[in-house]
């Protein structure tokens, strides 16, 4: 290939296209950006719940950015089996005491991650949850056992504001 | 556009078509020459542009009701069917004629497969296709989201996370879409402005898809090409237009049949429950049309793979052309690719099938063997059979036959007969 010789147009073309490009880019960012979550959205960013109530055994769901998470109160029972758990056996490895910091409180989202549904409580073949989507089921520490869900459920960011008040978020 | 050269009659003609050749256009669309052997599967062009423009005006009356709002979408949906003046009627029509659509569209796409239409020199007509088909899909799964009922929230949160199977930009590609951290008002209402926008682009292509038609001409039962003007062709006005409005009534009288007797059939109950962000529906399928590719992807374990294989399930039809490798267009004359045609189809209707069952025993197997049996025909039995396949002897025109002393096609299929002749 010969090597041509830059002039001044080459230049100035150049430039142009450049310039060009980063107008363009600062015009259609706005028109992408604009559909990300907006600012009314993100000030529901927090929720806090009153589990004074709670026996152990008992699942409530509550709503957090539109989402439900739950929250159970473990039984001993429960707590022992989710320890006994093998990592190896686990088709994404979390040890129990990772996922609840106070093991008798199971706070996660309640969204398979497969597809999004909301899994049933207490069902499938782990004593846990059971998505009826397409079939993921998950241990008693929302771990994913079988099925085409990827990972466990999420932690949500959460506290323990006293001894009867979580806050999510 | 037309082979020859046309001239208004009137003086106002003449001028009019100086300044814009519309008088030109309208006369290359009636003299337009058709094949004459074009039998009732080719009517379903002429029964899609009905459908679109149905879909078109129904939607623009129900838009001028509907409430595009979390709180009041599912309500004001219920008024369109209790309080607005046949807003029952005009309802009922939209929402079974989406799938009055795709099993028109599905009826046109069969026998594009069967008498190989998306061959050169159609290929770009074939594409334009695929996108439209694509375009449907995602107008009809939008529009089954606006009534804000149970199944269309699950619906929309099910299918938006297909795009958190994606590697690392997945989960923000899916907040992006919805606008929030789950399916919520800004999901409703840029569903609502897409589903409205789609259908123009629709018509759009539309006009492309006729327009590279008309570059070529029609394919025909015999997948011969045609002299044009010729013996072999009838202009479109008047033979294919009455063909074309008789089968549009037959069509009308199915499309009917379902807005008047069942109208809820090919819906869901669960979508008369108003959208609940708490409880998911103990079984959610999408509508029928969308099942055998919903087979699919649940018949994959892995859930990157699965969304991926039902794309390509989809975008493999864009690659048509060039998979079959045969040069014979018809299959009339390809004694075995008709075999694998019809086992396709039985596999396309098994996929369905199995797409509206449970993902589970039986059903999850089935499901597999067919999904594999799906890319098997595309990626492996099509380009082989180009080579192996002995084709029958295809005649010269649509004529041929007839004058060769037989009195219908039925001769030409006779594989024994033509091999006396040679």
């Amino acid at each position: 290939m010969s090597k041509k010789k830059t002039e001044r147009r080459d230049f100035l073309f150049t430039a142009t296209a450049a310039f060009g490009a980063v107008g363009v880019g600062a015009t259609v960012w706005p028109m992408i950006d604009q559909m990300n979550p907006d600012a009314s959205v993100k000030a529901l960013a927090s929720t806090e719940v009153d589990v004074s109530s709670m026996n152990p055994g008992r699942t409530i769901t509550v709503l957090w950015r539109g989402k439900p998470v739950f929250i159970r109160r473990r039984t001993q029972d429960e707590i022992n089996e989710a320890k006994a758990v093998e990592l190896k056996d686990l088709k994404h490895p979390e040890k129990d005491e990772d996922r609840a910091k106070n093991p008798e409180w199971l706070v996660m989202l309640g969204v398979c991650t497969h597809l999004g549904c909301v899994p049933l409580d207490q069902k499938g073949d782990y004593n846990g949850w059971f998505c009826p989507c397409h079939g993921s089921h998950y241990d008693i520490s929302g771990r994913i056992r079988k099925g085409p869900a990827p990972t466990n459920m999420e932690i949500p960011k959460y506290e323990f504001v006293n001894a009867n008040t979580i806050k999510i978020g | 556009m037309s082979d020859h050269e046309y001239t208004p009659k009137s003086n106002f003609g003449k001028w009019f078509n100086d300044r814009l050749p519309l008088l030109t256009l309208a006369n290359h669309l009636t003299d337009y020459p058709t094949p004459k052997n074009l039998n009732y599967w080719w009517t379903f062009g002429g029964i899609l542009t009905f459908c679109l423009v149905t879909q078109i005006v129904t939607g623009l009356v129900l838009a001028m009701h509907y409430i595009a709002h979390a709180d009041m979408a599912f309500d004001s949906v219920e008024h369109i069917m209790r309080d607005v003046n046949y807003g029952w009627l005009i309802r009922y029509i939209h929402a079974n004629g989406a799938s009055m659509f795709f099993l028109a569209v599905y009826i046109h796409i069969f026998r594009s497969l069967f008498y190989g239409s998306y061959k050169a020199p159609r290929e770009i007509i074939w594409i334009i296709g695929i996108i439209i088909y694509l375009l449907m899909m995602a107008a009809a799964f939008m529009g089954y989201v606006l009534p804000w009922g149970q199944m269309s929230f699950w619906g929309a949160t099910v299918i938006t996370n297909l795009f958190s199977a994606i590697p690392l930009v997945g989960e923000g590609i899916v907040t992006w879409l919805w606008g929030g951290y789950s399916v919520d008002n800004p999901t409703l209402t840029r569903f609502f402005t897409l589903h409205y926008l789609i259908p123009f682009l629709i018509l759009g292509l539309v006009v492309l898809h006729i327009w590279a038609l008309h570059v070529p001409g029609n394919n025909n039962p015999i997948g011969i090409d045609v002299k044009k003007p010729s013996k072999d062709t009838v202009p479109f006005h008047p033979y294919i237009v009455i063909k074309d409005a008789f089968a549009l009534l037959m069509f009308m009288i199915v499309f009917a049949f379902f807005v008047f007797y069942t109208p809820n059939i090919l819906g869901h109950a669960d979508n008369y429950i108003e959208a609940n962000p708490l409880v998911t529906p103990a079984h959610i399928v999408p509508e029928w049309y969308l099942l055998p590719f919903y087979a699919i992807l649940r018949s994959v374990p892995d859930k990157l793979m699965g969304v991926i294989a039902m794309l390509s399930a989809i975008f493999i039809l864009a690659a048509l052309p060039w998979l079959d490798t045969s040069k014979i267009r018809s299959a009339v004359f390809r004694p075995l690719y008709r075999q694998f045609y019809w086992i396709l189809v039985a596999d396309v209707l098994i996929l369905g099938y199995v797409g509206a069952m449970p993902a589970e025993g039986l059903y999850l197997l089935i499901a597999r063997v067919a999904t594999a049996y799906y890319f098997l025909h595309f990626l492996v039995i099509l380009p082989i059979l180009g080579f192996k396949e002995r084709t029958l002897p295809v005649p010269l025109s649509i004529t041929e036959p007839v004058l060769g002393g037989s009195s219908n096609l039925a001769a030409a299929r006779d594989d024994s007969r033509l091999d006396k002749l040679k």
